[in-house]
């Protein structure tokens, strides 16, 4: 069977950042009338693709060819008029306007400038009902559920004449019925001949939904395949690759958990913790000097596990024990208050306070602790900042330099500090190597495994497979929100857990 | 596909946006009531036109202040501009010997221009609405003293005849500023729900990233917007010169509070996006009503006007607040 | 690379205080070409008296008022409240002195000083209420108590200008001690007072913190609200004083004028000194040479004979210039330093995370 023309495609696209290549060589084509998935972890350059073909990003080289013709576009605007619309996860609507309104607003049919509201009524309602939505198109937008909102952003793309509807992760937020619906739209799409290009972390819904997937890995293309001949295995393996970096420096750890600790309680057990729409109830129990490994693809509820631990968000099931007293985690106050620490994988958010130098970051926490009447008397606080800034090796080696112009692995490095000085007896790290040079990572890991030497409980988190079982005493595994598995890591390696990941069933 | 729509039966929907209207207009009834029920004279339909009279000028910035907060932005330099207004008019009046139709346009357009430039610099520098009408403000009020720091008496014809001439239905009347005021508010609704500047105004109030990635002319947009209410202040001001036959620097002092007054407690959102220009002549009224009471009443200070109006505006806040955790979840 | 980065940096913070100073300087400076005696000091009387005396007494109100404002901008807030406070608390105070028998007695004046300032707190437990347990935003939160409290305040006069005669109480806005004007030793002790708070404890950082990055300060464990409500209340207890000071200073209270727009003055002062209204580092001293600045550029314009009216519209050019130095949009645009596509990539990126649960 002949393929047909493509009607986007894009080839050899490269981008550069100051000090990254976010995307090199990158090449992808979409079919009319195809579901097309784009997968891969955070930093494979999958939302860089996307802005360098809406024109949000200007491209450093390669071509796009949209229906055979080179195109350039200057922004999401411009692409939108050219044909190619992108459907948000966050919704780009205005919330206090009409269903209605929000489909025409900007080309509003009009009489002598004045807008004819029943026209805009009536086509809206034709169109939601060719999408067979049953909403009422004169409410307020804001009224209805993230879904609904998505279907009123599809419906705007393609009455404005879409040929290719991206979608950037729109079921991130949905629920099975919601993602379903959205689904049956898709489907109806792409018989009417739209291409769509559809962004997602869930696997169960690419091959739901797709015809082929083309996975990026660290900004280059690992391949593109059709989903009906991709085993979920392949999948999971070309999504996460063998990383290659050699960190001969480490030296093999015990695999298994010491016996003894094994037999004392857990510093920390959460048994039936969970919260709705973030990650299924679970049961973790991490021990003293123990590491425990969280694996799972982007957005299968690695950082929603961390952040109910640490009481960043509310639980609304299950308990937390700490030493086998059950204790209420109602905010990172009372977390900190039983020894737990917590590093965000998001430093510059969430993390640090890049106006404040090096010296007060690192203290922050510490001194929350103590209130601001106790402060901590300044030639401790030096001294605290200089163990740590040669511990960490932290360059420049500067306690007042604003922690705004340190590299991404220094700043890492000031976020871990913070937290070791409150001596915590369980760290929570989520994805504390992502975005830092090789250097820095093996320092980090190195601390890691002295951390736990020392009689620390660790909870670590990473995207990168080789990386969890290196450190790793016991593994668990977690799949769409949903903890599959939790085992000891001897003897396991890379293959066993992809295939735990794509299976989602302990195996 | 219940599921989704079945939270929001379709009858009551249409409601819930009118519902801060509707409390202003169900707060303005009862206090109408109770000065009927207490004041004799005051149920004469007279008193409420008269109200009318008495804040012609507010309505009109009233409604310029309506298209700034329905964006999300806020005018801090609408009543320096009523003042600014009323001393250049006086002054080319009086002193550089304008005619009358020369002196209308000039200052109106010296109104909106002062809008367009603060809309200019708040859009284009991305600094705060607060903080450049702020300086709108003090650049608007100083202006005024250079021209002079005393009153200056008007007495040009047409302006005492617009001050004096009643528009007359059978035994009531109301003077002409109340028609213009009128207009004013009746154009405003009308570019507000039917032009595409009106749409795009509340669609920048709503979500102004997304406004920009729906392609609407944000820039265009916003500026116009402040030009709006520089030009209605610039109104406002003539208004209010027909009312004191006066020009001077110290005139609508405090006006801009009692403008945001008028409009939070209209049922606008600070936060922009959601109101009606109903809601602000509604809430104008209010105010009014509040003066008449206390001036019927005799015995209440006049004072107590303030205290009334931030406890509303403490009321109305709230209820804002709670409709709006309503409709999140 | 270590040193002249942070050298770089330290003198970029100079910077800061450079500009506010140097046109202090220059104002003063000015003022020698028309009053060759500007920069004398005598004492008189056993009085303090010059020129320079009097721009740091009569400042003295701006000075308190502006200090307060710095704690509560710098946790990303602000005040509109103030000017109402000060009116509130002088005629709190004269109500209850021109209640006394004998109106010289200390202890009826204590105890006035003692009913303002305490009715000061509660305003500003009041609006910290509002902003850190309702969760107002700050400047619709402030706006409540800014229009009710002039009418507060009229209330306490009963409509009048309460006129006092009370020598102790002449003292705190009017009177001198040790050869000083009382109310620039109250001035000083304020900052004094605000340094030690914020600096000597970990107020001042954790207030920059909670301005700096609220969700960070948040994760990091800082008890956020208790902080927001002290630095409100701290403010409020500022005008307060203020409000003391200008009333004693004319031996009387005006509900309807006392303080009238010293709140915009305040700000103006906070954001002359450096502080950002976008929230995060303070700087109490710029705020001192702010509050200064803008006395001093009244006095000038006194002495140099212009109508004093005028100061508005250097003022509303102060604020322009300052806040478009300040404007990294504009310092984008018109040094054409920054390149708009990463502009626009970063703004995305904020949105994605704010929208983000």
């Amino acid at each position: 069977m002949a393929e047909p023309a493509a009607i986007l495609a894009m080839t050899g696209i490269t981008k550069e950042f100051p000090g990254v290549k976010a995307l090199s060589d990158v090449d992808f084509r979409l079919f009319p009338g195809e579901v097309h998935a784009l997968m891969g972890e955070n930093g494979a350059g999958k939302s860089t693709l996307i802005k360098a073909l809406t024109g949000v990003y200007d491209i450093d080289g390669g071509e796009i060819l949209l229906e055979g013709e080179a195109v350039r576009f200057t922004g999401p605007l411009q692409a939108q008029q050219a044909g190619v619309s992108t459907v948000y996860q966050e919704i780009n609507l205005c919330p206090n306007l009409s269903v209605a309104e929000n489909i025409f607003i900007g080309r509003e049919p009009r009489r002598l400038g004045a807008i004819q509201w029943k026209k805009i009524h009536r086509r809206a309602t034709e169109l939601l009902r060719r999408l067979r939505l049953d909403i009422d198109a004169s409410a307020l937008l804001g009224t209805y559920s993230i879904a609904v909102q998505q279907m009123v952003a599809i419906a705007r793309a393609i009455d404005i004449s879409a040929k290719v509807l991206i979608f950037d992760e729109p079921t991130s937020s949905l629920d099975a019925k919601e993602c379903e619906q959205l689904f049956r739209v898709m489907r109806q799409l792409k018989d009417e001949g739209i291409a769509i290009l559809f962004v997602t972390h869930f696997l169960d819904q690419v091959y739901e939904v797709t015809d082929r997937v083309t996975v990026l890995r660290n900004g280059r293309l690992v391949g593109e395949r059709l989903t009906a001949e991709l085993a979920q295995i392949d999948l999971v393996a070309m999504m996460i690759g063998k990383e290659l970096e050699v960190l001969e420096q480490l030296d093999e750890q015990p695999k298994s958990s010491p016996a003894a600790l094994q037999d004392a309680s857990p510093v920390v057990a959460a048994s039936e913790l969970g919260r709705d729409g973030a990650v299924a109830p679970f049961n973790l129990a991490i021990h003293r000097g123990e590491v425990v490994g969280l694996a799972g693809l982007l957005g299968s509820g690695r950082t929603e596990v961390a952040r109910l631990l640490f009481g960043a968000d509310r639980a609304d099931h299950g308990q937390i024990r700490v030493d086998g007293t059950t204790v209420a985690v109602r905010n990172p106050r009372t977390a900190m208050a039983h020894g737990i620490a917590f590093c965000s994988e998001n430093r510059r958010t969430e993390g640090l306070v890049e106006d404040l130098t090096v010296r007060e970051n690192i203290i922050l926490a510490l001194q929350a602790e103590r209130g601001w009447s106790r402060p901590i008397p300044r030639r401790r606080q030096e001294e605290l900042v200089d163990k740590y800034i040669k511990a960490l090796r932290i360059t420049p080696a500067n306690p007042d330099m604003v922690v705004r112009n340190l590299s991404g692995g220094n700043q890492q490095k000031v976020l871990l500090a913070r937290w070791l000085i409150t001596e915590p007896r369980l760290l929570i790290l989520d994805e504390p190597t992502r975005g830092i040079d090789v250097g820095a990572k093996a320092e980090i890991q190195r601390l890691v495994v002295s951390l736990a030497d020392g009689g620390m409980a660790v909870l670590f988190i990473s995207a990168e497979l080789e990386e969890v079982l290196r450190l790793s005493h016991k593994i668990a595994v977690l799949r769409d929100r949903h903890l599959v598995t939790e085992m000891p890591n001897d003897g396991v390696d890379v293959e066993h857990v992809m295939r735990i990941i794509a299976s989602g069933a302990a195996v | 596909m219940t599921s989704l729509t079945g939270r929001w039966p379709g009858l009551r929907r249409p409601q819930r946006k009118y519902i801060p209207v509707l409390a202003t207009l169900s707060l303005l009834a009862v206090m109408y009531g109770v000065g009927a029920v207490r004041y004799e004279a005051f149920s004469d339909g007279q008193v409420i036109l008269n109200v009318f009279v008495d804040n012609a000028f507010l309505l009109v910035v009233a409604a310029g202040m309506t298209f700034v907060i329905l964006t999300g932005g806020i005018d801090l330099s609408v009543g320096s501009v009523v003042a600014l207004t009323t001393m250049l008019s006086a002054s080319l009046l009086q002193e550089q010997g304008w005619p009358p139709y020369a002196v209308l346009p000039f200052v109106l357009f010296v109104g909106a221009l002062l809008g367009f430039a603060m809309g200019c610099i708040i859009h284009y520098f991305e600094i705060q609405p607060f903080i450049v009408t702020l300086a709108g403000m003090f650049l608007a009020r100083g202006l005024c003293y250079t021209i002079s720091t005393s009153s200056i008496p008007i007495t040009d014809p047409f302006w005492t005849s617009m001050a004096q001439s009643k528009v007359r239905f059978g035994e009531y009347f109301v003077s002409p500023s109340v028609i213009v005021a009128l207009v004013v508010v009746i154009v405003g609704a009308y570019v507000l729900s039917h032009t595409r500047l009106g749409r795009n105004t509340y669609a920048i109030g709503g979500n102004p990233a997304s406004a920009l990635l729906m392609g609407l002319p944000v820039a265009r947009t916003q500026i116009t917007v402040y030009a709006i209410s520089g030009f209605c202040s610039a109104l406002g001001g003539v208004l209010l010169s027909f009312y004191m036959l006066s020009g001077y620097g110290l005139h609508a002092v405090g006006m801009e509070l009692d403008a945001i007054a008028a409009v939070v407690i209209g049922g606008t959102l600070l936060t922009g996006g959601s109101g009606y220009l109903v809601g602000t002549v509604l809430g104008v009224l209010v105010l009014g009503v509040i003066q008449t009471i206390i001036t019927f009443d005799g015995t209440l200070s006049s004072w107590w006007t303030k205290i009334v109006i931030g406890a509303l505006l403490f009321v109305f806040i709230l209820l804002q607040r709670v409709i709006g955790a309503r409709k999140a979840r | 690379m270590t040193a002249s980065l942070s050298g770089h940096m330290s003198a970029l913070t100079r910077r800061r205080l450079f500009w506010p100073v140097t046109i202090l300087i220059v104002l003063l400076l000015a003022n020698l070409l028309f009053t060759p005696d500007f920069f004398k000091i005598e004492i008189r009387g056993g009085h303090l008296y010059g020129s320079l005396i009097d721009i740091v007494r009569f400042g003295a109100p701006l000075i308190m008022v502006a200090l307060g404002m710095t704690l509560v901008i710098a946790t990303r807030g602000i005040d509109l409240s103030v000017g109402s406070i000060v009116a509130i608390c002088g005629a709190l105070a004269c109500l209850w002195i021109s209640g006394q028998d004998d109106q010289n007695s200390v202890a009826g004046v204590l105890t006035a000083v003692g009913l303002a300032l305490g009715l000061a707190l509660v305003l500003g437990l009041w609006n910290g209420f509002l902003v850190a347990g309702v969760g107002m935003q700050p400047i619709i939160a402030t706006l409540i108590l800014m229009v009710a409290g002039r009418g507060l305040a009229q209330l306490i006069t009963d409509g009048q200008i309460i006129t006092i005669n009370s020598t102790p109480y002449k003292l705190i806005g009017g009177g001198y001690w040790l050869t000083v004007p009382f109310s620039i030793l109250l001035a000083l002790g304020a900052v004094a007072l605000a340094v030690a708070l914020t600096r000597r404890t970990a107020l001042g950082m954790l207030i920059e913190s909670v301005g700096g990055n609220a969700e960070a300060s948040r994760l990091a464990g800082i008890g956020s609200r208790r902080i927001i409500v002290m630095v409100y209340v701290f403010c409020a207890f500022c005008a307060g004083i203020a409000g003391l000071m200008i009333s004693s200073n004319v031996s009387s209270a005006d509900g309807n004028n006392a303080g009238l727009w010293i709140e915009l003055d305040a700000i103006l002062a906070v954001v002359i000194g450096g502080t950002s209204l976008a929230g995060g580092r303070f700087s109490i001293g710029g705020t001192v040479v702010g509050a200064l600045l803008i006395q001093a550029l009244s006095t000038t314009i006194y002495t140099v004979g212009v109508p004093p009216e005028t100061t508005l519209l250097f003022k509303a050019l102060v604020v322009t210039v300052v806040c478009l130095i300040q404007s990294p949009a504009f310092r984008a645009k018109v040094f054409q330093r920054r390149r708009r596509p990463s502009a626009r990539a970063a703004a995305r990126e904020k949105t994605k995370v704010e929208v983000a649960p």
